[in-house]
């Protein structure tokens, strides 16, 4: 059942084959289960437990809110949840508890999903590997798969077990690793320049970048606020579109969002892609490329042309200064956005009081780690 | 913290500085620009000069000092500028602190109408061009009370930019003598005022509170100085100043200091000073790394703020949502040069007069009920008001509102000047019992006082003839010719009235008896 889509879980809570409490439990001591992925930071038995008791009230009225009442989904940990610590996995936050929840999780909230827990990531999001945080990295749940396990263990000799393990890609690495583990239905990453897209393949699962604009970044903790998404992680596509048609929308507290209304959406069941325009950006097709993925790349291409899509080349002519583009922003709006963190109004401060600058500078340098400073 | 403020920027004014004390100058053979009539020598004084040295100077050029103001004006509105915190005067500290004020990590800015609205104001009063388009930025520096360690401004492109603003200025030392100027205003742009300081230096710690800044006006001059025809000079800058008092204090301190420093073969630094109101002197602020690196980026929380006008605004768009600048144009009150302009044309008055009845808040509806209940002439009304009753308020530092005398009262009295029922000086005790005690009207307190002017024409004549009688001396010095004696025989006239006779009555009779 834990395998289950949205829509089948959410049938079978209407139905009463499964209790929301039901559901909560097994989740739960599934993370407890899993806890060496290290994929959660902050678990919330005692909150998702209540949400539970709640759903099951409404299940038993017949009032469910829709498609997610009930279900567990887990937050990354840059996401502002109000009355649960939220830490960035940065000394800088630890401790840290918001007053207010993001858009995004009060949307999921007031859908009556279950929170299960705050999500591992890399410090502040900034890292493509989930390795740099200070609750440590978090291991992809594939690292345990037995088809993993025999290959290692052909290759290796006398290696300690605890040691090799695969990473889940980052930053968003603890949402995916949550995802692909079974603990929890749908996540929420955040994307500024892959954090989504990058563990979701490392882990085998569905994730998604919505269009900048489309989600509310209200209380998504930023790193680059030009290029910040928060993303969405889940088992199937029908669930990401799911959870994107909850989530997408106009938010007064987020003036970049657009302004338009989002009309409620429903995937097309693409059995006839006779009509369908697949194009692959020859840039894209770089040196540094991996034969593999080189290799699975065409398999799609050739997967597309066999059912009957036309598949052509394009081109985006200025795919190679993206990446410098990239870290100028980044590099620019990172150190903005990391000013107001001096200890004054939240989060760590420093012992020294001798000056303001001196504090500011020892809490700095406690509070980050090394990619900051 | 997030509350809002409007930024002008006045860019320089020129004075001309010129030389007093010839002597070097008259060595070294230097021509000014005030010598134009080819004359050199003793005669120094420039006539072109608006502020006078305050002490002769070595030296042999003249300087021109350049100012510019950034005033920072406090938005009178609800709620701050990029949250909905509200605003209100002197409430508990930290007590009306949102989310975005206390830079709590995820929050983000949201623009307030009414703070676009009232900068759209300020522009178009100011004869601003408005950009449609305006932008927001970050100015990054740490400081306590700016907990984002930015603050949100218009760097690159303000909502308002080249306007003017036309003032009089008095010249010379006689009084009445005023010319109009203009000063450029270069821009206006929003931005966030930070939060407010307290320093307790018993137990070494500040205080902060994030509600808002203090002073609802505070005003940063840049100062330098140069030689008309060269560059301009390093420019300091002079921060906090909150009255236009110690404004022009710390102006000229700073302009006499630019100049004896450069004229000892010193420099200028490019640096900040602070005004020190007892001392009456600028000094440098504590500021290591130099010049400040602010590190200016586009605020990428902020869309591009779109205004509109009638011909550009969208079919169909919601009048909630935009903003139409011919709109608020419309409803802007009268400005004040319009209003001072129809004092000059209506009541012929002085435009330095007009300048004085609108500085004072209250003074000018005062002023225009007194002339609804009065047939005196708005000469006399002007100078009743401007002098006497402006007078008395200042003398007792208070408010128009706050006056005993009300315009009706003011009226009645004028009333009775004009109909010569009393005699203006007669007018003033008047006024002056009017002040001390509420309640009485003016027709009470001259019966009280016996102040009505001597009516009995027999009775004046008699007083003369006594008058001149028993002075013979005065008489004699008159018929010799001294125009003084007439004035001294007026006096004794008047006295011996107890006041109640008119002067130029007196004078009439007191004439046409001599010659007589």
């Amino acid at each position: 059942m834990l395998g289950w889509t949205l829509r089948e879980v959410s049938a079978a809570l209407k139905q009463g084959q499964i209790t929301p409490t039901e559901l909560c439990q097994k989740c739960l001591s599934l993370i407890k289960k899993t806890k060496f992925l290290n994929a959660y930071i902050t678990v919330s038995e005692e909150v998702a437990l209540k949400q539970a008791e709640e759903s099951e009230k409404r299940y038993k009225k017949g009032h469910s809110l829709g498609d997610l009442d009930g279900i567990p989904i887990a937050v990354k940990d840059n996401f502002s949840t109000s009355g649960i610590e939220t830490t960035c996995a940065s000394n800088m936050l630890k401790g840290y508890v918001p007053p207010y929840n993001a858009t995004v999780v009060q949307k999921l909230l007031d859908q009556g999903a279950l929170l299960m827990g705050k999500t591992n990531l890399d410090e502040f999001a900034m890292g493509s590997g989930s390795t740099d945080g200070i609750f440590g990295p978090v291991k992809n749940p594939w690292s345990f798969s037995e088809q993993y396990r025999k290959k290692r263990k052909q290759k290796s000799h006398g290696e300690k077990e605890d040691s090799d393990w695969l990473i889940t890609g980052g930053s968003s690495g603890g949402s995916a690793a949550a995802v692909s583990a079974f603990t929890c239905f749908a996540a929420l990453g955040s994307d500024t320049g892959g954090s989504t897209r990058n563990p979701a393949a490392h882990c085998g699962v569905v994730g998604l970048k919505p269009s900048y604009g489309l989600v509310s970044r209200h209380g998504l903790i930023p790193l680059v606020n030009s290029m910040d998404v928060p993303g969405i992680l889940t088992r199937c596509v029908d669930d990401a579109a799911i959870v994107l048609g909850i989530l997408a929308g106009h938010d007064p507290k987020d003036s970049t969002t657009v302004q338009d209304p989002v009309k409620p959406f429903v995937l097309p069941s693409l059995t006839d892609v006779s009509k369908l325009c697949v194009g692959i950006p020859k840039e894209y097709l770089a040196p540094e490329l991996s034969s593999e993925v080189r290799s699975l790349w065409s398999k799609a291409a050739n997967l597309f042309e066999s059912e009957g899509a036309k598949v052509i080349e394009v081109s985006l002519p200025h795919t190679s200064f993206s990446i410098v583009c990239y870290h100028v922003l980044c590099t620019s709006e990172v150190a903005s956005n990391m000013a107001r963190f001096d200890g004054l109004e939240y989060g760590h401060r420093c012992d020294i009081d001798l000056s303001t600058e001196a504090m500011y500078a020892a809490t700095r340098r406690e509070g980050f780690n090394d990619v900051k400073l | 913290m997030a509350a809002p403020v409007l930024r002008w920027l006045c860019p320089g004014r020129r004075w001309a500085f010129a030389r007093t004390g010839g002597c070097s100058y008259h060595r070294r053979g230097v021509p000014t620009a005030s010598t134009s009539s080819g004359k050199r020598g003793q005669s120094s004084v420039a006539q072109q000069s608006l502020i006078t040295a305050q002490e002769p100077r070595k030296g042999d050029r003249e300087w021109a000092a350049v100012v510019g103001l950034e005033i920072h004006a406090q938005i009178s509105s609800n709620s701050k500028l990029f949250s909905g915190s509200q605003v209100h005067f002197a409430a508990p500290p930290n007590s009306l602190v949102s989310f975005f004020d206390a830079s709590l990590p995820g929050t983000l800015p949201v623009l307030n109408r009414r703070c676009v609205e009232a900068a759209v104001m300020t522009g178009l009063a100011l004869d601003c061009r408005i950009n449609k388009k305006s932008l927001f930025d970050r100015k990054h520096y740490f400081y306590a009370d700016l907990p984002a360690g930015y603050q949100i401004t218009q760097q690159r492109l303000p909502i308002a930019v080249d306007g003017s603003l036309a003032y009089s200025v008095c010249v010379g030392k006689k009084r009445g003598q005023a010319v109009a100027r203009t000063v450029r205003v270069r821009q206006i742009q929003l931005e966030q005022d930070s939060g407010k300081s307290l320093h307790d230096d018993l137990r070494s710690q500040t205080l902060v509170d994030l509600n808002r800044a203090e002073g609802q006006l505070r005003v940063d001059a840049n100062i330098s100085v140069h030689h008309p025809g060269e560059p301009l000079g390093v420019r300091t800058e002079v921060k906090n100043l909150n009255s236009a008092r110690f404004l022009a204090r710390a102006i000229d301190y700073e302009i006499q200091r630019q100049i004896s420093e450069l004229e000892n073969g010193g420099e200028i630094l490019n640096e900040t000073r602070s005004f020190d109101y007892k001392l009456g002197c600028t000094m440098p602020m504590r500021d290591k790394e130099g010049k400040q690196d602010y590190r200016f980026m586009p605020e990428p929380n902020l869309p591009p703020l779109l205004l509109y006008d009638s011909a550009s605004l969208p079919a169909g768009a919601d009048p909630q949502q935009v903003i139409n600048i011919d709109q608020i144009r419309e409803q802007l009150p009268e400005l004040p040069s319009v209003t001072r302009e129809k004092l000059v044309q209506r009541y012929g008055m002085l435009p330095e007069h007009s300048f004085a009845l609108l500085n004072e808040v209250g003074l000018l509806e005062f002023f225009q009920n007194v002339m609804k209940e009065t047939r005196a002439e708005p000469k006399k009304v002007t100078s009743w008001v401007l002098n006497t009753f402006l007078g008395f308020l200042k003398q007792q530092n208070l408010a128009v509102s706050e006056s005993p005398v009300t315009p009706s009262a003011l009226a009645e009295l004028l009333n009775l000047v004009e109909r010569k029922a009393i005699s203006s000086s007669a007018a003033k005790q008047v006024f002056e019992e009017l002040w001390r005690s509420e309640g009485k009207t003016p027709a009470q307190i001259v019966a009280e006082k016996q102040l009505e002017l001597m009516r009995d024409d027999e009775a004046l004549e008699q007083l003369c003839r006594a008058t001149m009688e028993a002075h013979p001396q005065v008489v004699m010095d008159l018929k010799k010719g001294n125009p003084r004696a007439i004035n001294k025989l007026i006096g004794l006239v008047r006295k011996a009235t107890l006041g109640r006779a008119d002067p130029t009555a007196i004078k009439d009779v007191l004439e046409r008896q001599l010659s007589g």
